[in-house]
């Protein structure tokens, strides 16, 4: 495992001009700041098609700045970014409409392609299907639970058979045994349409579980790239599971739980 | 403190909460109140503690009813009123939905717009009688307009701040899907500010009443307005309690239909009030 090499990038980037057609992201250079604050300081990243790449970061270090910005949502940017034109966000929160049922929310925003109306809604309803919601196509957003929701924002990603799936913590507001659903069905969804994507958590297994390759965002830069060449499914308590989860703490700079912690929560004897 | 004692156990307060033998319905609570308030002021009409002239009591007002309606003046009156009100309220309406998307979509709109409606709004309507009867005459116009203006402002207001209320989370995920500008202010800005515009209609509903009342008060010929004006002069208090109830039923009516008009319009809430 190359998990003591720093910081290395993939030596795709090219002296200005189009990057290889194998890259599904390409940003160099990239710098923002808020109020004279700069969170991203010429980052450079690049992310394969079909790649599966997690950005770990404490917070404050720039992770979802520098989603929003591949994501179009923040045009305010210096520096050269280079996305594909099909791109999908799911965010922390679901973000569905209210006052839309479920499958117009899966369908928000697509226009009506060579199948017409009935071609959209079947697409819209396989999409459901896919995260195991068809029989809630006509429920209203508000009764779903929040691990319903999320899985209806996932297949309103999923509709667009996106080139790019850009996760903002997806997960991170669900219960710990559905964010574990959750984890095999984005696997499963991600082995099926192999979309490339970035996968923004500050939970390290999480990381380790889903991801090919493995990004620490540390003051605005890359501190930190390697792969994770664990077998599939993934083993928390394997052993290369572990090691590549305390190097991946001591990056975030968090202390194992190998090395002694000053404060136990036994019992204190004063 | 030591608590040596055995512990006392008790039956969480729901449990023991008896359910009441008879269930009554919705309806037969809510008449309760009015009902009994009816009845106290017959009973207080009928032991003479006020003159007929100052008070008049709900057996006299239901007299004044059928006597007024008999001569046909009660409908033609009530007519003209609520179609003076609902042509007002139509325009109030439109104008103010108008102006709130105008301000609440463009910065350029609310730059200019805002102030001036702010302060034309801080300007009493009903100050406004005299000169709409100079611009207008003494014809429909003027009323209509008096009224249309008192519902422009409500709507205005309560829509302009939902509008810039709606969730920026959803007009963000809203452009990420691929909504252009105007399938944003269609899917989800505009349905966004319903809630916003409905209780802004309630306040126009009330206020359109308020502004016909006055305005038929002073120049008209015809309007429930007009029929209290006139049992003045002939110290028919009868009649002038008979067209305030009318005032409150209408009021109750209203609401009434905006509420229904909540529910049809905004199900996606309604389930969750119902869990």
């Amino acid at each position: 495992m190359a998990l003591t090499s720093k910081a290395v990038l993939p030596t795709t980037r090219q002296p200005a001009g189009e990057p290889a057609g194998e890259a599904a992201v390409f940003a160099s250079g990239v710098r923002k700041s808020f109020g004279g604050r700069e969170v991203l300081r010429s980052l450079d990243l690049s992310i394969g098609r079909g790649e599966f790449v997690a950005l770990l970061g404490r917070s404050g270090t720039g992770k979802t700045t520098l989603l929003r910005i591949l994501g179009d949502l923040d045009p305010e940017y210096t520096g050269d970014v280079l996305v594909p034109q099909r791109r999908a966000v799911v965010f922390q929160e679901p973000r569905l409409i209210p006052w839309q049922r479920v499958l117009p929310n899966v369908a928000l925003g697509l226009r009506p392609g060579t199948g017409g109306r009935a071609g959209l809604r079947h697409q819209s309803l396989s999409a459901l299907g896919e995260v195991g919601l068809a029989s809630h196509a006509h429920a209203w957003p508000i009764t779903l639970s929040g691990g319903e929701a999320q899985r209806v924002a996932l297949a309103r990603a999923l509709v667009r058979e996106p080139q790019l799936m850009l996760l903002d913590e997806p997960f991170g507001a669900l219960d710990a045994l559905t964010r574990t659903r959750m984890h095999a069905l984005l696997q499963d969804l991600c082995a099926r349409h192999r979309p490339a994507v970035l996968l923004v958590t500050h939970d390290v297994d999480e990381a380790i579980l889903l991801a090919d390759r493995a990004l620490v965002l540390t003051d605005g830069q890359i501190t930190f790239d390697a792969p994770v060449d664990l077998d599939r499914p993934r083993d928390r308590g394997d052993r290369g599971f572990t090691a590549l989860r305390n190097r991946l703490l001591a990056e975030l700079g968090v202390t194992g739980p190998d090395t002694a912690e000053p404060v136990s929560n036994g019992v204190q004897v004063s | 403190m030591a608590d040596t004692g055995a512990i006392t156990l008790v039956r969480p307060a729901g449990t023991r909460r008896r359910r009441p033998l008879v269930r009554v319905p919705r309806l037969a609570r809510r008449i309760t109140g009015p009902v009994a308030v009816l009845a106290l002021w017959q009973l207080v009409c009928s032991q003479h503690v006020f003159s007929s002239v100052e008070v008049a009591s709900p057996v006299a007002v239901a007299d004044a009813w059928r006597e007024l309606w008999s001569q046909g003046v009660l409908q033609s009156n009530l007519l003209i009123s609520l179609q003076r009100v609902a042509e007002g309220l139509v325009l109030g309406v439109a104008a103010g939905v108008a102006l709130a998307v105008l301000c609440g979509l463009f910065w350029v709109g609310e730059d200019l717009l805002d102030p001036v409606i702010q302060a034309a709004r801080a300007v009493p309507i009903l100050g406004l009688v005299p000169l709409a009867i100079i611009w207008f005459g003494v014809g429909e116009v003027p009323k209509v307009f008096l009224i249309a203006l008192g519902c422009t402002f409500p709507i205005y207001i309560n829509t302009y701040a939902a509008i810039r209320g709606v969730d920026v989370k959803l007009v963000e995920a809203g452009q990420t899907f691929g909504l252009n500008r105007w399938g944003l202010v269609r899917t989800v800005i505009l349905p966004g500010a319903l809630p916003g515009f409905l209780v802004g209609l309630r306040f126009a509903l009330v206020s359109t009443w308020i502004v016909d009342v006055v305005a038929e008060e002073i120049n008209a010929q015809s309007g429930l307005g007009y029929l209290i004006n006139q049992a003045q002069t002939t110290d028919r208090t009868d009649i002038m309690f008979g067209c305030l109830a009318i005032y409150a039923i209408l009021g109750v009516l209203a609401d009434a239909l905006v509420r229904l008009l909540e529910r049809t319009l905004l199900t996606w809430r309604r389930s969750f009030k119902g869990a």
